[in-house]
């Protein structure tokens, strides 16, 4: 099977004279995860639903895994799972009921239904609610539901539009845990959000958009390191404190490394010059060093610096 | 954490055909529908109607029911009520089944996934026309239960007929009711627009055609749906009645047996038509 992918071929749709995406040219290609950032009214929401039949194109094409959602879409959605907006469900019908439809629809086979819809509520973990009926169920209780459904299938591509709204701070960590735990083999998972913490926590790439038009689209480093210079911060967690000697010895004199600040006694702000080949190989000295490193991460708000330059330019 | 990717099974899924998707969507609107509040509501008013005829005609026995012909007592009974069970039918179950998609968000819900709308407009429509169904069906049984009580097994074959075309009123004002849900976006708008359509304008358009411009109302529903009542009455009507009132000549139409299935159905067919291409185009801005 090919990779998993998402086109969009000189994609526009106007509202009236209001040009809400405009001639979006954008390819996204194999199991990885991207963000798609830009402000409000950018055309993020108007571009995912043009990629899930929500509302058609003026011009172009929304193309999964090459087929055109609108003029095949049968065989186009077959794969993705999706979370567009807050979706209801009907008020009547129970969690397991409402997957229960999905899965059908989907063609989920009979004998596997039932542990795919459990495993998906456990997921999302609602299995004291699975038998209860949904018009009883808070915003953020209907939200997890609805992303119990986008990944009822297991679907090779998630199209989820800012996820982890109207969930609590509990519930926004469970979900990025969970889209985390998705970026596996053969899957490609496109998601927008305002929150750039949570992009550049749980993404791998990001496209941002303005005014309906694509403005870069490159990996994490790569877009911080455009917009600072070349350069990168990565925060390193560590499981002890580190010895200041070290701090401003060994490591500040590592390859590529321009500074390093501790931003308390366990995290390090690492600013270096270079690629994602660069940030790998400072990954493999800092393990090398046995100091405890128990996470490494481009820093979040690197990529707002970033975000922020670039959508000041546009205005 | 699951291991999400060990957990679900693996993705060879087969969509099924549009048909067998249009049988999803009916079998789970349809339990959304018998569960609802609606329904229930529904179900207590049809109740009540057939309560208090059954009181009235076995209490106060009005002229025209248990002391006339059988013919008579369905005709009065069954004739006089059905189309106000299957309009508030087609409002309660169609008012919003289209509209509510966009304003309740529930499209949101089913339509990004490998299914056409048009199988979703079908199944949604299909529900309706059940759910409909079960509760013209329970008027039917109260009607059979007093008219069994009142003359044995004598049921004029005019009553099934009745029933034939109360059936075909009921798909066609659902049809009716569902192009005007997928006209509004609101479901409120859609509910009231087609209550006033049904009890006030095609009624006033009817008696000022018919009566007053001497046209005759073959583009109205309700006239077409006349047959439902009518068909009790024998001789069957005249096409066109003219009463002279002194300077005033009023023209009464009577649709034909044959003009009203025409009418319903062709009404049936093009509101059906026309709802489902506009649900097909609609966004969800």
């Amino acid at each position: 099977m090919a990779n998993p992918s998402l086109e969009a071929v000189n994609l526009s749709k106007r509202f009236g004279e209001f040009p809400a995406v405009s001639n979006l040219n954008l390819k996204i290609e194999g199991s990885k995860c991207v963000g798609f950032l830009g402000p409000n009214g950018a055309g993020k929401t108007t571009t995912l639903k043009m990629f899930t039949d929500l509302i058609r194109s003026t011009s172009g094409q929304a193309l999964i895994n090459g087929v055109n959602v609108h003029t095949h879409k049968r065989e186009a959605l077959a794969s993705v799972g999706s979370l567009i907006e807050t979706p209801e469900i009907y008020p009547s019908l129970t969690p397991r009921e409402a997957l229960m439809m999905i899965a059908e629809i989907r063609g989920v086979p009979a004998a596997e239904r039932t542990k795919s819809i459990e495993a998906a509520i456990s997921e999302v973990r609602m299995e004291k609610w699975i038998d209860k009926r949904v018009g009883k169920f808070s915003k953020g209780m209907k939200q997890r539901i609805c992303i119990a459904s986008a990944l009822l299938s297991n679907p090779s591509i998630l199209i989820l539009d800012e996820p982890t709204t109207g969930l609590d701070p509990r519930g926004m960590s469970e979900v990025r845990g969970i889209v985390k735990s998705l970026k596996g083999k053969k899957r490609l998972i496109f998601m927008s959000s305002h929150l750039l913490s949570e992009v550049a926590e749980v993404c791998d790439e990001v496209a941002i958009i303005d005014h309906g038009k694509l403005m870069i689209y490159d990996t994490i480093p790569n877009v911080t390191a455009k917009f600072s210079g070349g350069e990168n911060l990565v925060e390193v967690g560590l499981n002890r404190p580190v010895d200041d000697a070290l701090l401003d010895g060994t490591i500040a004199g590592l390859p590529d490394v321009l500074s390093v600040k501790k931003k308390d006694g366990k995290t390090l702000s690492i600013r270096f010059s270079g690629d994602l080949a660069v940030q790998e190989r400072l990954l493999g000295d800092l393990v090398r060093l046995n100091i405890g490193v128990v996470s490494y991460k481009p820093s979040s708000s690197e990529l707002e610096d970033a975000y922020l330059k670039l959508i000041k330019a546009t205005l | 954490m699951i291991n999400m990717s060990e957990t679900y099974p693996s993705s060879g899924n087969v969509v099924p055909s549009s048909i067998a998707q249009v049988g999803i969507i009916t079998k789970y609107t349809f339990l959304d529908y018998f569960r609802s509040r609606r329904f229930l509501v529904l179900a207590i008013i049809t109740l009540l109607i057939g309560f208090l005829l059954t009181f009235a005609v076995g209490y106060y026995n009005p002229p025209g029911f248990r002391g006339g012909t059988s013919l008579n007592f369905y005709g009065n009974w069954w004739g006089s009520v059905t189309t106000f069970v299957v309009i508030l039918s087609g409002i309660f179950f169609g008012g919003d089944a289209i509209s509510g998609e966009f304003q309740n968000k529930t499209g949101y819900f089913g339509i990004p996934n490998p299914i056409n709308r048009s199988s979703i407009y079908v199944g949604k429509w299909l529900a309706a026309f059940l759910a409909s169904t079960i509760i013209l069906g329970v008027f039917t049984v109260i009607t059979l239960g007093n008219g069994i009580a009142y003359f044995g097994l004598d049921i004029p074959i005019e009553f099934w007929e009745s029933v034939l075309f109360t059936w075909l009123y009921l798909v066609s004002v659902l049809g009716f009711t569902f192009f005007f849900s997928a006209v509004f976006k609101s479901s409120s708008i859609a509910i009231l627009t087609t209550v006033i359509l049904f009890l006030f304008v095609f009624g006033i358009i009817e008696l000022v055609a018919g009566a007053l411009a001497h046209v005759e109302p073959w583009f109205i529903l309700t006239y077409g749906a006349a047959i439902i009542s009518n068909v009790f009455l024998v001789p069957y009507p005249p096409h066109i009645t003219v009463l002279e009132a002194g300077p005033l000549n009023l023209t009464t139409y009577t649709a034909t047996i044959p003009q009203g299935i025409a009418i319903m159905a062709v009404y049936f067919i093009i509101t059906f038509i026309l709802g489902l291409l506009l649900f097909q185009r609609k966004e969800f801005t």
